[in-house]
């Protein structure tokens, strides 16, 4: 870690103490999208896969937990590893499905699964009480802890943020990511070098679907409501759209793109009637000046600049 | 009421208005291998700009013709000005044509309003047609009509003129293509513009029946990205095939299980696209 | 949740960082503006009944001088897009970064049950216009009043004045498939057969349809009428497909309370002439309040006040005679709701009382569609007094009944 993402860290930390309590929820909610968005690079960054129906796993986990505690009258710490695993199972099993295709067959595969989920809360209203929604869920309070203040939550939140970005740039940077990334690039030379390639696209689609599920727990908690409209394809596409305009294949790059979508539709729209199009242009202009996303696009321009005074 | 005849004349009345939705965007993923996300956005401005052609007085057939016309001028500055600069870059297509949509949608908004506004049926279609005691819209079947016209006319366009073998042989492959003198910019700016065209024309032909309203854009883009994968990439009689299957599995599904009308639609796509990812018709792999 | 010091110094920290927004300051001095805030939908498919929230909210002040019980009243608006989280985050900054002190809206039912949870533990007074029936029945949240109506609670009315006024014996009612839509018609259903109707058919179209054609060759048609329970354009697309597939005449069409709004008719033509619909409003009431506001609006904006913008102008109303009670002070959350609750006044749509729940009490009214001076009203044509959302039902077994659905009461009259 540089320096930098110190300092971050450390101004992060500190955010509870001098913002007010709007900006804390605020701040929670960038982060949520962060852990998200971060997840869905993985398939769309290094392996090369554009998905367009990841809120699938962030409404998944989010739906499992809330049904547990509510109907099953579970308390959190069984509701939310027993989320997480049957989300990742899902997400197992659709990978299976999905990665027949790559392209925009992938695309389109991701996206009607996620369509099928979707139509699934809306209409198993059985279970997921339908369009009205999923209300009366508490927060967790992990070792006592209770996170209804907004400042412990986004504590909580942030810690949970930093382990995921973590264990993701470990992933990447691993032997793994560097054979994930070799079949992005190189597919078939990939393959005729013995490896998995499909084995290696569905281990990095399970572990995905695994980190959107940790974004939907964080979620649930967060709402401490749930409307099938989590899984909605805008979800999905206001993800995928976060990560490309912030720089796939970078860690960086979510993070930003997240950022930047939340801070449009959350905050900007206060000052900005037409927010949706000025996220529109936003994203017009990122792709003609930064093709590649923001990071790499100021990566680019810092070292043009450096490379200038030297 | 003959539940059986008139479901199959409604499958049949989507499935022609499906044709006119997915065709231009079919048209354009085959050519340049660009998802075209602008293409819902189109067709709702070719519903609004028949809108206000009607408005100042034109009747619905011309009405369509200015729509076409203007959603065509809209699709060319789209390419130049902006997707020509990401070829290659396919995720930053995706960024630039949603975020265009986003663009169109709430320049609709400002536009238009918000309210959904209804597109006058031509007056000498507006009686239902009555035939052995059946009673169905006569403009559904118009529609259809110009489905198949439309059709023929893109087959004989691809099959027996100059520009149509230029576009096979960028379809199949464009380096080639490119060896033997075709201009790549031109060809991609000219196709452009007719799957916009095409979008705008589907827009306002379908507004009698969809009406203009907010939201049109993202309704119609999922109805064509499913057509599209169904028929197979670069095929336009599997399109063609598809819109009809769609039409009736759409009219039919939700009629007969209603339990599942909302997966009624993607259930089968994915169970295509997984035993035939390169759809029903095509020939290239997704 | 109990305020201590550093969740107080988090809010005067909020506050430092919002004075650009005006009237911001933490003292309650009498002087200091009433801050409302409007939940509202002004962007996606919504957004016509959004802004006419917005415009309706903002006719009210207009009149009244931007005042209400003699102090001045900021405005703040926030758009959530018809997005169940991004409603909660709107709420949030209006309550914790504008520091509203009431809030009016949302418009959608889901987005109200988004921010139920967080109303209650912020102890908001809030005026809804969302129809959701639990809201102010199962889980009746005590910061709520509803001056619109619950979403059977028009339904019962038309069910009824179809049954014994009418004499239809067979109905076919259709909705979209959403909880308001399932509501109003397991609502309409009960009332129905109770005195002495079947329902032989129900329908509910996905929210996504993009046409009827293929619902309406299912009608039954030996039904004597079918009610529609559509909202927003949902319910004119049908009457047109409707007539194009030649069933005009075969059936009469009766509408739920968004069926056929205001704002929908102005964009219908003949098709709609002589439909029955049932509403707590009706820009043709002539009370001395809506014989001002309903004219003014169509000045202001061109076209006839509807649900949204009458609901909107009807919670200023209502807002401002709480106020007035508790001496213009706003800041006493539990005097203002106490006092909202106790409200009784005459307004735009009539009398209005409140139950113990929190909603409504008052006027419905059975309205056709005429044309008058060219354009197309909902003249009334019966008024039912007093109404509540029980119907005449006794509230406690009512409650202990489940919350009216899809499959609610059973249909047993099904062809």
């Amino acid at each position: 870690m540089k320096r930098s993402h110190f300092l971050l860290l450390a101004v992060l930390i500190a955010l509870p103490w001098f913002a007010g309590e709007f900006y804390v929820n605020l701040a929670s909610q960038i982060l949520i999208a962060v852990i998200f968005a971060a997840s869905l690079n993985l398939l769309v960054g290094y392996a090369g896969l554009t998905s367009l129906g990841h809120a699938t796993y962030l409404g998944l986990s989010a739906y499992i937990s809330a049904w547990l505690s509510l109907r099953m009258g579970l308390g959190h710490a069984i509701t939310a590893p027993a989320a997480l695993l049957l989300t990742t199972l899902v997400g197992c099993c659709f990978g299976w499905i999905a990665l027949r295709a790559s392209g925009l067959g992938f695309l389109m595969l991701t996206l009607a699964l996620s369509q099928i989920v979707w139509g699934l809360g809306y209409r198993w209203v059985g279970v997921t009480n339908g369009d009205n929604g999923l209300s009366g869920l508490t927060r967790p309070a992990p070792f006592g802890i209770d996170l209804s203040d907004s400042g412990a939550y986004f504590w909580f939140v942030l810690v949970i943020t930093t382990v995921v970005l973590y264990v993701i740039a470990r992933f990447v940077n691993s032997p793994f990511g560097a054979t994930l990334r070799g079949t992005r690039d190189q597919s078939r030379r990939m393959s005729s070098l013995g490896y998995d390639v499909w084995g290696i696209r569905w281990v990095t689609f399970v572990f995905a679907s695994f980190i959107g599920a940790i974004a939907g727990l964080l979620y649930v908690y967060f709402n401490k409501y749930i409307h099938p409209s989590v899984m909605s394809v805008t979800v999905s596409a206001e993800a995928l759209l976060a990560v490309i305009a912030g720089g796939s294949g970078t860690l960086a790059g979510p993070v930003v793109g997240a950022a930047l979508v939340m801070l449009l539709k959350n905050y900007a729209s206060a000052y900005v009637e037409r927010w949706n199009m000025l996220m529109g242009i936003v994203f017009v202009f990122i792709v003609i000046a930064m093709p590649a996303g923001i990071v790499p696009g100021m990566r680019t321009l810092l070292q043009r600049l450096k490379g200038g005074q030297e | 009421m003959q539940f059986w005849q008139i479901q199959t004349l409604n499958s049949f009345a989507l499935g022609g208005l499906l044709f006119l939705l997915s065709s231009g965007f079919a048209l354009i993923f085959g050519l340049m291998r660009i998802a075209n996300l602008t293409h819902g956005a189109l067709f709702m401005l070719g519903a609004y700009a028949a809108v206000s052609a009607m408005r100042a007085g034109f009747g619905l057939a011309l009405a369509a013709v200015i729509a076409a016309l203007s959603v065509a001028v809209v699709g060319g500055l789209i390419e130049r000005l902006v997707l020509r600069r990401l070829s290659g870059n396919a995720q930053g297509q995706v960024l630039a044509t949603l975020g265009l949509s986003f663009i169109a949608s709430d320049f609709c908004l400002i536009v238009w309003g918000g309210d959904t506004i209804p597109i006058q049926t031509p007056a000498m279609f507006q009686a239902p047609l009555r035939f052995m005691g059946l009673i169905f819209p006569t403009y559904r079947l118009v529609v259809v009509g110009i489905a198949v016209v439309v059709g023929m006319v893109l087959y004989l366009l691809m099959e027996r003129t100059r520009l149509g073998a230029m576009i096979r042989a960028g379809v199949d492959d464009m380096q080639m293509a490119r060896a033997v003198g075709i201009r790549a910019s031109a060809l991609f700016t000219t196709v452009f513009c007719l799957g916009a065209l095409l979008a705008g024309l589907g827009g306002a032909v379908g507004g009698p029946i969809f009406s203009a309203y907010p939201g049109l854009d993202s309704d119609m883009l999922s109805l064509a990205l499913i057509v599209v994968i169904l028929g197979g990439i670069g095929s336009l009689v599997g399109t063609f095939v598809a819109s009809f299957i769609i039409g009736f599995i759409y009219t039919f599904g939700t009629a007969l299980l209603p339990d599942l009308a909302y997966v009624i639609l993607f259930l089968p796509m994915v169970i295509v696209i997984a035993f035939r990812p390169t759809g029903l018709f095509g020939t290239i792999r997704t | 949740m109990a305020m201590d010091r550093r969740q107080f110094l988090q809010g005067a920290a909020a506050a430092g960082v919002g004075v650009a927004y005006s009237g911001m300051s933490l003292g309650q001095g009498s002087t200091d503006p009433i801050r409302l805030g409007l939940l509202t939908v002004k962007t996606g498919p919504l957004a016509s009944g959004g802004i006419d929230m917005e415009r309706g909210l903002d006719l009210y002040l207009k009149e009244h001088g931007g005042m209400m019980a003699g102090r001045r009243v900021d405005l703040i608006v926030a758009d959530t897009g018809g997005s169940p989280a991004t409603a909660l985050t709107k709420t949030q900054e209006l309550v914790e970064r504008n520091k509203v002190q009431v809030l009016t809206g949302p418009l959608a039912a889901f987005e109200a049950l988004a921010i139920d949870d967080y109303i209650r533990t912020q102890k908001i007074p809030t005026l809804s216009v969302a129809a959701a029936e639990d809201m102010t029945q199962r889980k009746a949240n005590p910061w709520f009043v509803r001056a619109t109506s619950s979403s059977a609670q028009c339904s019962h009315v038309m069910a009824y004045h179809c049954a014994t006024v009418l004499k239809y014996k067979k109905m076919i009612v259709i909705a979209d498939d959403i909880a308001y839509g399932q509501e109003m018609n397991a609502g309409f259903q009960r009332v129905f057969e109770e005195n002495g109707g079947k329902i032989i058919q129900k329908l509910f179209p996905p929210l996504t349809a993009p046409d009827y054609g293929s619902f309406i060759a299912q009608l039954k048609t030996d039904a004597d009428a079918i009610f529609l329970g559509f909202a927003g354009s949902n319910g004119f697309r049908f009457v047109r497909q409707f007539n194009e597939y030649g069933m005009n005449g075969k059936m009469k069409v009766v509408g739920g309370m968004t069926a056929l709004d205001e704002s929908v008719l102005r964009n219908m033509g003949d098709e709609a002439l002589g439909i029955l619909t049932v509403c707590w409003y009706s820009s043709e009431l002539n009370n001395p309040i809506n014989v001002k506001f309903a004219p003014a609006f169509r000045k202001a904006y061109g076209y006839d006040p509807g649900y949204y913008a009458a609901g909107t102008y009807v919670n200023g109303e209502i807002l401002n005679a709480a106020l007035l009670s508790v001496g213009g002070n706003a800041a006493n959350k539990d005097a203002l709701m106490a006092a909202l609750k106790q409200t009784h006044i005459q307004t735009a749509r009539g009398p209005v009382r409140f139950d113990t729940y929190g909603n409504v009490v008052g006027n419905i009214y059975i309205r056709r569609v005429e044309r008058k001076d060219g354009r197309l009203v909902n003249a009334v044509v019966q008024t039912y007094p007093d109404v509540s959302q029980f119907w005449k039902y006794d509230p406690k077994k009512f409650l202990a009944e489940p919350v009216y659905s899809r499959d609610w009461p059973p249909a047993k009259n099904l062809e």
